[in-house]
């Protein structure tokens, strides 16, 4: 018999809010431990909550890039549970009425290749509600410490519909929050910092039931890697179960995912789940989210990543590897969009962004930083554009193009500058170029026997001398044209 | 002098201070040693900061040699109910769960009390975490009534309505829930007045049911609870449930000429359970307010039987999620018996929590948890919108309601202490206040056969307290029950 897994995820996601949900504590990541607290954060006897209305606009603006349905209120209640990662033993959340209801994300399956898009397909989402994010807990043998910088860190939990059928669409969808959500600045779903978690719910049954089978979930899978290989383990576990007959060995529990062991255990079965005893929040009191509100907020919405890089393909004609590339950030969309209308050619700033910029970037980068962020470097999409205006108008060749990148890069002049500043125009003048053509011909009568017997290649003998005697600045194809006109006089 | 002091009004002793008359280090130490005297036998106090209090008097002198100075509250000692918060100082909320903890921070109140230039000075016993009706919860000491120290003194604000009785703080803050500042007021003899909810902000206060309490001021007279209300009342925005309203000047308003207010007269609040000599001294307040031109309305509140059910579904539900927090995890009392997380949970709470407390948090999760929900907390709330909309529709007709503030004079310590349903039964006239949102105010209104205080107690529309104060202080002019002072 065959079987099809069905998979849902719930993703927590944390919000880029200057301060945390609930209190005026900034929050960054890596600060020491448990010192981006106040009496608020540690909910130290008579403290209140107050909504922090950048975490409104971030959900809304997450839910308008989904096309969710707004809600009218923003409304909070109380998730009542036991364990020292929350000090209130309760964590702020919504319940019955999620701030986002319903919606889609466009994902992209693996299979693409230099040309082609992977398959597009959308994933259904049930809800997006907004919540504070407990604190870190680290376990020792007979102890364990807080740590609460993260406590009342603003947080969304992503529900999506049981529409996934493999670990592949599962990382796809994951992937496309990463680059929606970034490119709107709702969060920077850095995975390697928990600013995205991912649990997982995976049940399997045979192709073509349509009721399901009994799930099991799997708890802070914390990269994509570890998505893909837990639900891969976790279908092949319960496809085997099925098939040997041991079906009722599924049961509904929460397991966790050894990343290193490369297996899942059982943490806690049903039976043991809680009574979260939610109500509505006192200390709170719901918001309206009025019309104007979400107006304005669409309105600043960015193009959705899939639609720039259909427009990048389609309207630009770029490959489909550059423009997946550019689609990766808002930063490096926006910056190519503005070269392209700085030179009117997008194939080749496309080139120089995803080739030489980031390469340059990447090397830029502090150690352990990975590469430095574009809004850091002194390289504008003017540069870029004035680079490829200066190769299309034959002033310069795409080799001294290369060359002077990095002057570029580092000290943030413009090309032309660097130009005129080391005198690099392109040689265009064919008397001159044409004495030392015939004074490199004259030099190497084995290539000219060569090239008169019939070897075309043997032209290139002769290019190599004339570079490095013009300084690279020789145009190209004025010296090609002369050597043949030479040759045959020879 | 100092004999003299004690019991004048923080009105009287404010004109004092400001004419130069008296100095606020003579004023503070003449409460001093009063408290010194009688504290023995009222035992109103956990804590006195005598030193603390001097030298705030000492800047409050400072700034008036000046002309600095910060207002009529200026110099005057002020004592607080120990579950509102001020930097430094404990915060027991009358539990041993918080006998160690000390807050490092202010109370909007309490800020706004130190900018005003008020002494604060001490910090006030009370029921543990606001729940009881006679300050015998608290896991400290048992309050005594300064006019019969065998009597409760009321409570959640037992501490905070026998320090004013007794001469021991001209001017105190109390919290009200269900009639926890009410309640005591009447039987103490002060003057005491819940706000609105959303009048006075509740940040620094601990909670206990966060949709019902709010502070408020005691003192001796009207006019001294118009002063104290005056600094404290106004929007915060930490609290999200403080509201934007203009805040009137209340002393003002009590200067203005009495009116001729429509009163209401609630049928359900003198029906059976009332003791007749409460019910006499409340018929004669009527009858003077009728005799001064006032329109006596007969008004009905039909759902009010339903209070108190409605009252302690809600407030428990509230207190067992506001009270999670004290788990021996992070600053409060950790059982040296733990041996794991759980029974540090249970040992902890098990230990740090008295009974009537831990009565409350197992009632509220009760009706909180799966399955019951419905019944209980969501018809509770849907029962609560029904008696606020019966006062809205009373206030159609009348300015005001007039009831007694508790179905008796003070009993005896320890009389229903075993007893929690007699002991709920002392917030009857109170605790739709709470649910309803609504200002009151309690003020003496005369005596029992045994001398015991007797209040009166005035509901008014939201934010109309100057209004409810106005009516209180009509009263309060014509009759002296205010100038009496127990024998201690």
């Amino acid at each position: 018999m065959q079987y099809e897994a069905v998979i849902g995820l719930e993703v927590h996601v944390q919000l880029k809010t200057v301060t945390k949900i609930f209190s005026r504590v900034p929050y960054t990541y890596g600060a020491p431990v448990n010192t981006l607290i106040d009496p608020v954060v540690l909910s130290l006897p008579g403290t209140l909550p107050v909504i922090n209305k950048a975490a409104i606009d971030k959900m809304i603006t997450m839910g308008l890039m989904f096309d969710c349905r707004i809600a009218d209120i923003c409304k909070w209640d109380r998730k009542n549970y036991w364990y020292p990662d929350s000090p209130k033993n309760y964590q702020i959340s919504q319940y019955d009425q999620p701030l986002c209801i319903g919606g889609q994300v466009e994902v992209e399956l693996p299979g693409s290749g230099r040309n082609v898009m992977g398959e597009h397909k959308f994933v259904e989402l049930t809800r997006i509600h907004l919540e504070e994010d407990p604190g870190k807990l680290t376990h020792f043998k007979d102890y364990s410490l807080i740590d609460d910088n993260r406590t009342g860190v603003a947080l969304a939990e992503i529900v999506t519909e049981p529409c996934l059928r493999s670990s592949d669409e599962a990382v796809a969808f994951l992937k496309a929050l990463v680059i929606n959500l970034s490119s709107a600045g709702v969060s920077d779903c850095d995975m390697e910092k928990g600013q995205l978690r991912c649990d997982a719910n995976v049940s399997v049954r045979p192709v073509g039931d349509s009721t399901f089978g009994i799930r099991t979930e799997m708890k802070n899978l914390n990269s994509f890697s570890n998505v893909k290989a837990a639900i891969e383990y976790e279908i092949k576990r319960q496809v085997r179960l099925c098939q040997e007959g041991k079906k009722q060995e599924i049961v509904q529990e929460t397991r966790r995912w050894n990343a290193d062991k490369g297996y899942s255990i059982s943490m806690r079965s049903k039976e043991d789940s809680h009574d979260y005893r939610y109500f509505p929040d006192p200390d709170l009191m719901p918001v309206k989210v009025d019309e104007a509100w979400k107006a304005d907020l669409k309105e600043k919405l960015p193009e959705r990543p899939y639609d720039r890089q259909r427009r990048y393909m389609d309207e630009l004609g770029l490959p489909y590897t550059a423009a997946s590339v550019l689609i990766q950030s808002l930063e490096f969309g926006d910056f190519f969009d503005r070269a392209v209308a700085v030179s009117g050619k997008a194939k080749e700033c496309a080139n120089f962004i995803v080739n030489d910029l980031m390469r340059e970037l990447a090397a830029a980068g502090a150690e352990g930083e990975g590469s430095l962020p574009l809004h850091q470097c002194r390289l504008t999409p003017n540069h870029i554009g004035e680079l490829v205006q200066l190769i299309d108008q034959g002033t310069i060749s795409k080799q001294i193009a290369q060359d002077i990148f990095s002057e570029m890069f580092a000290e943030g002049k413009m090309p032309s500058l660097i130009v005129q500043e080391k005198g690099l125009k392109q040689e265009n003048n064919s008397e001159e170029l044409e004495k030392i053509c015939a004074e490199v011909i004259a030099a190497d009568a084995v290539a000219v026997e060569k090239f008169k017997s019939g070897n075309e290649k043997a032209i290139n003998a002769f290019k190599g001398p004339i570079m490095k005697a013009t300084r690279g600045k020789a145009n190209p194809q004025v010296v090609d044209e002369l050597l043949r006109k030479l040759l045959a006089q020879q | 002098m100092s004999e003299s002091l004690f019991y004048k009004s923080a009105t009287e002793l404010s004109s004092l201070l400001q004419s130069g008359a008296l100095s606020s280090v003579e004023l503070t130490r003449a409460f001093i040693e009063r408290t010194q005297a009688v504290e023995p036998s009222v035992k109103a106090f956990l804590q006195q900061n005598v030193e603390e209090a001097l030298a705030m008097a000492s800047e409050s002198d400072f700034r008036r040699s000046r002309g600095q100075s910060l207002g009529p509250l200026d110099g005057i000692p002020v004592a607080i109910k120990d579950v509102i918060s001020v930097k430094g100082a404990s915060l027991s909320c009358g539990s041993r769960m918080l006998s160690h903890f000390v807050s490092p921070y202010d109370a909007h109140a309490a800020e706004l009390l130190k900018a005003a230039g008020a002494v604060l000075w001490g910090r006030l016993n009370m029921d543990e975490f606001a729940m009881g009706s006679s300050t015998e919860n608290s896991a400290f000491q048992t309050t005594s009534n300064p006019w019969n120290t065998d009597c409760i003194p009321g409570g959640s604000s037992g501490g905070s309505a026998a320090a004013v009785a007794a001469g021991e703080s001209p001017l105190t803050l109390g919290t009200d829930t269900g009639g926890s500042i009410r309640q005591p007021a009447a039987l103490c003899g002060v003057v005491g007045l819940k706000p609105t909810y959303g009048l006075v902000s509740r940040y620094g206060m601990v909670a206990y049911a966060s949709s019902l309490e709010q502070i408020g001021p005691f003192g001796r007279t009207v006019a001294d609870v118009a002063m104290l209300l005056q600094a404290i009342a106004g929007h915060d925005r930490r609290d999200s449930t403080s509201y934007k309203v203009d805040i009137p000047d209340y002393t003002a308003a009590l200067q203005a000429p009495a009116k001729k207010w429509r009163l209401g007269i609630p049928k359900e609040y003198f029906a059976e359970g009332l003791d007749p000599e409460v019910r006499q001294a409340v018929r004669n307040a009527i009858e003077f307010y009728r005799a001064q031109g006032c329109e006596i309305v007969d008004v009905s509140l039909p759902h009010a039987e339903l209070a108190i059910p409605v009252y302690y579904i809600i407030a428990t539900a509230e207190a067992s999620s506001n009270l999670a927090r004290f788990d021996g995890v992070r600053y409060s009392y950790r059982s040296p018996n733990a041996t794991d997380v759980v029974s540090l949970y249970s040992k902890s709470r098990g230990e740090g929590f008295g009974s009537e407390v831990k009565r409350r948090i197992i009632l509220g999760t009760y009706v909180l948890s799966s399955g019951y929900y419905d019944a209980y907390y969501l018809r509770a709330q849907k029962v609560r919108t029904l008696i606020r909309d019966d006062f809205m529709k009373a206030y159609e007709q009348v300015d005001a309601i007039l009831t007694p503030t508790s179905p008796t004079p003070a009993f005896k310590l320890g009389e229903r202490k075993e007893d929690p349903l007699s002991m709920y039964l002392a917030d009857i006239y109170t605790i739709s206040a709470n649910l309803a949102g609504i200002p009151g105010i309690s003020i003496p209104c005369g005596f029992s056969s045994e001398n015991l205080p007797l209040g009166l107690q005035i509901l008014g529309k939201p934010y109309d307290e100057a209004g409810i104060m106005a009516v209180a202080h009509a009263f309060e002019q014509a009759h002296d029950f205010h100038k009496r002072y127990p024998s201690l």
